[in-house]
């Protein structure tokens, strides 16, 4: 017969019909439709013969014909078993909603800590792969060494740029030197805002391969032009398109606006840098960076480069080491050794100890990524000692199972099934959980983590583990439990053997208990001990006094250009009692020295000693003590050549009677007048710099204020900003208090301190959820025993103690094991800090008596109730 | 008798599977049907009636060969049972009776 393409019958319907009839119907049927068709297209054309099949079709679609044949495909019984399972298992779970709750709630409040860990680990591990050259870039670092102690360090001098260049050119796609990133005051028309911006060569843009929105890239050959960030862009120019418009930088120079970038993404190196400014600019119109372009002893820039292709980190580093001490022959006294340090190791691997990498950030992603892993585990422990406690409730299930027919590998799948299907619950739990915590994660964790709903892998990851979970925690039950004979569970043996059951199944279980407490101590040990070790740099005295302390930054040639007027202004206000400059922030010393030179001086030790630049009155603004000597003062002319030394730098000399040594530097004679105890600047977990002060007047660029005590801080601030805003007129007012800058100095420990009390508390939450469900299992289980003890005169206390003791003593093996590990870790741990606290005894033996007073409370509650019971009550059913 | 009263469409049905005996399958029948009675039916009725019919015991049917026409699906031959006979019978006869009772007067 001659079919053309379009004589034939609707696709679709003839779909829909095998879609829908039984297999045995829809062969016959579509054997009528077909016969039908042809007939009809002969009859009564194609378009009508078409209409009636898909008329005829739908026609077919009725119950009664769409109804299986019984018995002729038999259905798949596997359905009806496994709806079977679930009816079963949502059974059980309604039964006992105390179990069904802790372990729902246990093993998803375990995810969920995962889950975040997880997160923050991939967060961590995946910064600055924004870049597309993430794996070519680095930057050049130098190890120097100073007395025997070998310093690592970003900053490099000048003319290693030029070098690089000249002799390496082959090596590298790319070299940008940058300042760093400093804050900068932008304005446009009436707007003035404060952020932070580095200075660069052209390279930079397209070495970090940044996102230009507007504009081009390459305009930073140009000395008056800039790159903006988005953020920046838009709070300047609004919806205003920014390019071509003119910013003004410090209130001193113009730049034309070339390009505007994405924003920089929080996970990344220079999150920061919200704009850039041409190299060129930085080095003509600063003198000393001009002075510095053929100074190889002044490490002061930042250099990046991109590697080529053909080359290694490693091979470069290599070529390049030795760069420094053949250029500059007086430095080499000091072994420079500069080396690549990669892009991908910057966030996690930046610490140095002595010219070797040592720990840096990843030993935080190990840590955390080892205690959500324990976190985790406890989670699953107390799953899987819980299913297995109560699966020995359902021996006689089994046996009737069994004598219906089951086959064993039909009970194990049904309690994997179980397991599975309890362990998705957790997981539902979980994310919901996450999506709530997320927010207070994010911020004391200080990232910007979203969930990767898009993200297939970690769904993969997710799920998988939730599989794994459900089949290890149903595992044991499923593989023990279908073993029993259904005689034996069935009749009267039923009891011994499960008495004997439970017995073998205790030890697994024990050391289960005994783990998860393990790890719960030993966290809390931790947290305490890092606790103590902030309460103790904290206490440490700080030297001069931080409340009531504000400081200004002497951000533009405005500010500079005063001083006594402003300072007259700023006391009348009636706002400030005392003011003073200094060339460093009250929180740090910004520059050093190594060139003093002092009677009895070893001639191999360098003269390394922290400078501070002050004006007369910045003993008196900040409240320095005074240890021996005395202030500098303006009735001796002679104080220009005097200098004020703290207790470190006194140590660090080796002066017997340091008032009245003198000191030689930069070819001048310096006499101490003064010794004062040592101020905190830099960490308050390290040591103090040895440091001088001395009256310099030009070098200012912080402005202190020692605010007046009898008005509030607000209102201090009130009357301070008209005067600011009368000498530095082109910048907004910004100022930092003192004791906000200190307390900054914690912020990393503080962040450890409260991600570890959130994990111990969780672990020991979770650990008590289990303890709790295992105790309430084992005195339900023994509720026969405790009933014949009572009749035959047992008291509450005896019971009580008979069902708590085993506990007891298995959180005591725990607190054994604990207490070592917590001691040689913490003790590891503290080794990091010079100025640390000791590892007390009464923090274990709290641990400890905590630990025991929460089993005891936890098991108490289930052993009293079971003790309480009347006895008639569990005997009399049988 | 419950069970075999026959609805009007199964009737008809049942009556042209009895025209088509030895050939009787679902597009035979409903040819038959729109030859006979000149209207459209759907396969979707006839089918179901010959599923009802089944059910009640007055067709029986087997799977038949395959014909090149169908695409080579194979067919279900229906035969009309003594049962059905019966019941055909019946009808006729319930309805000769009455026309029988019909009084002469009406035609008048």
């Amino acid at each position: 017969m001659n079919v053309s393409k379009h004589n034939i019958p609707p696709r679709w319907a003839t779909l829909l019909l095998q879609h829908f009839c039984p297999a045995h119907r829809a062969n016959e049927m579509e054997g009528d439709l077909s016969e039908l068709f042809e007939m009809r297209v002969k009859s009564i054309g194609l378009r009508q013969a078409r209409w009636r099949y898909v008329k005829d079709v739908l026609s077919l679609m009725r119950p009664s014909l769409m109804r299986t044949k019984p018995g002729k495909y038999p259905t798949l019984s596997h359905t009806d078993m496994l709806k079977n399972y679930i009816k079963i298992a949502f059974r059980n779970l309604a039964k006992n909603p105390t179990y069904s709750a802790i372990n729902i709630i246990g093993l998803s409040v375990g995810m969920t800590t995962a889950m975040l860990i997880g997160l923050w680990m991939w967060d961590e591990l995946s910064y600055d792969k924004y870049h597309q050259h993430y794996d070519r870039i680095a930057r050049v670092m130098q190890h120097q060494t100073y007395n025997g102690i070998t310093n690592t360090t970003p900053a490099t001098p000048l003319p290693m740029r030029a070098a690089l260049q000249n002799e390496h050119a082959s090596e590298f796609t790319h070299i940008a030197s940058s300042s760093w990133t400093e804050d900068h005051i932008l304005s446009s028309g009436e707007k003035k805002i404060s952020r932070k911006g580095n200075c660069v060569e052209p390279d930079f843009p397209i070495m970090m391969s940044l996102k230009i929105i507007k504009g081009t890239a390459t305009g930073l050959d140009n000395p008056t032009s800039a790159l903006l960030s988005e953020s920046v862009a838009k709070a300047l120019f609004g919806k205003e398109d920014p390019i071509n418009k003119t910013i003004k930088v410090d209130n001193t120079n113009y730049f034309k606006v070339t390009g505007v970038y994405e924003d920089l993404p929080h996970g990344t190196e220079f999150r920061d840098v919200s704009f850039l400014l041409p190299w060129k600019y930085f080095s003509e119109k600063t003198p000393w960076v001009k002075r510095s372009e053929t100074n190889w002893g002044n490490n002061s820039f930042l250099l990046l480069v991109e590697i080529a292709p053909h080359t290694s980190f490693d091979k470069v580093s290599a070529k390049i080491e030795k760069i420094k001490a053949r250029h500059a022959k007086d430095e080499a006294r000091f072994d420079p050794k500069a080396f690549l340090h990669p892009m991908s190791r910057w966030h996690l691997y930046s610490e140095w100890e002595n010219g070797v990498s040592v720990r840096g950030r990843i030993q935080f992603v190990w840590l955390f990524g080892i205690i959500g892993a324990f976190v985790l585990l406890l989670a699953c422990i107390n799953f899987m000692n819980l299913s297995t406690a109560r699966s020995q409730k359902r021996a006689k299930e089994v046996g009737v199972r069994k004598a219906v027919g089951s086959l064993r590998s039909q009970l194990i799948a049904q309690f994997l099934s179980e397991s599975i299907m309890i362990s998705m619950f957790a997981f539902l739990l979980a994310l919901l959980l996450v999506q709530i915590i997320l927010t207070w994660f994010n911020q004391i964790a200080d990232k910007q983590i979203t969930f990767p709903w898009g993200n297939q892998q970690s769904w993969l990851i997710g799920l998988g583990f939730t599989l794994m979970t459900g089949i290890l925690a149903g595992s044991y039950p499923a593989l023990y439990l279908s073993s029993f004979r259904p005689v034996k569970v069935l009749t009267g043996a039923g009891s011994s053997l499960r008495l004997h059951a439970s017995r073998f199944a205790a030890l697994p279980r024990q050391t289960l208990v005994i783990i998860q407490f393990t790890v719960s101590i030993t966290l809390v040990i931790g947290t305490l001990v890092v606790l103590r070790q902030i309460e103790h740099a904290k206490n440490r005295p700080v030297g001069f006094e931080r409340s009531g302390l504000l400081s200004v930054e002497m951000n533009t040639p405005d500010l500079l250009a005063t001083s006594q007027s402003l300072r007259q202004d700023l006391l009348q206000s009636g706002a400030a009692t005392n003011m003073a400059k200094s060339s460093s922030p009250t929180s740090e010393v910004w520059s050093s020295d190594a060139s003093f030179s002092w009677p009895g001086k070893d001639p191999d030790q360098l003269g390394d000693l922290g400078t501070v630049g002050i004006t007369h009155e910045y003993g008196k603004t900040v409240n320095w003590q005074i240890k021996q000597g005395r202030d500098f003062s303006r009735t001796f002319s002679t104080d220009s050549l005097a200098m004020i030394i703290n207790e470190s730098a006194a140590k660090f000399m080796g002066l017997k009677k340091a008032v009245g040594s003198h000191v030689h530097w930069n070819g001048a004679r310096y006499t101490i007048i003064g010794v004062i105890n040592d101020m905190v600047t830099g960490s308050p977990f390290m040591p103090i710099q040895p440091t001088v002060f001395m009256l310099r007047d030009d070098w200012g660029s912080f402005i202190h204020i020692r605010l007046n005590p009898d008005i509030t801080a607000s209102e201090a601030i009130s009357k301070l900003e008209p005067v600011f805003k009368k000498y530095n007129p082109g910048s907004p007012f910004e100022y930092k208090f003192a004791s906000e800058e200190y307390d900054r100095k914690f912020h990393a420990e503080e962040r450890i301190s409260q991600l570890s009390t959130t994990f111990a508390s969780l672990a020991i939450f979770i650990s008590c959820l289990g303890l709790f469900g295992l105790a309430s299992f084992f005195a339900e289980q023994r509720q026969k025993e405790i009933g014949i003890r009572k009749v035959l005169g047992a008291s509450v206390a005896n019971l009580w103690q008979l069902l708590s003791k085993d506990f007891l003593i298995l959180v005591t093996v725990a607190c054994l094991i604990a207490t070592p590990i917590a001691y040689y870790l913490m003790n590891d741990w503290l080794q990091h800090y010079t100025y640390r606290t000791g590892i007390s005894w009464w923090i274990f033996a709290a641990t400890i008596l905590g630990a025991m007073a929460i089993t005891i409370l936890t098991v108490s509650f289930q052993a009293v109730k079971a003790a309480l019971q009347n006895p008639v009550k569990s005997l009399q059913n049988e | 008798m419950k069970g075999t009263y026959l609805g009007e469409f199964e009737e008809v049905v049942l009556l042209a599977v009895a025209i088509r005996t030895g050939d009787a399958y679902g597009a035979a029948v409903v040819n038959e049907i729109e030859q006979q009675l000149r209207r459209a039916v759907n396969l979707g009725a006839v089918h179901t009636a010959l599923h009802r019919l089944e059910e009640k015991g007055l067709v029986k049917s087997e799977m038949g060969g395959a014909t090149a026409e169908r695409g080579g699906r194979s067919k279900r031959l229906y035969r009309v049972t003594a049962p059905g006979l019966r019941a055909l019978e019946e009808i006729r006869q319930m309805r000769n009776q009455m026309w029988d009772t019909i009084p002469k007067i009406v035609w008048s």
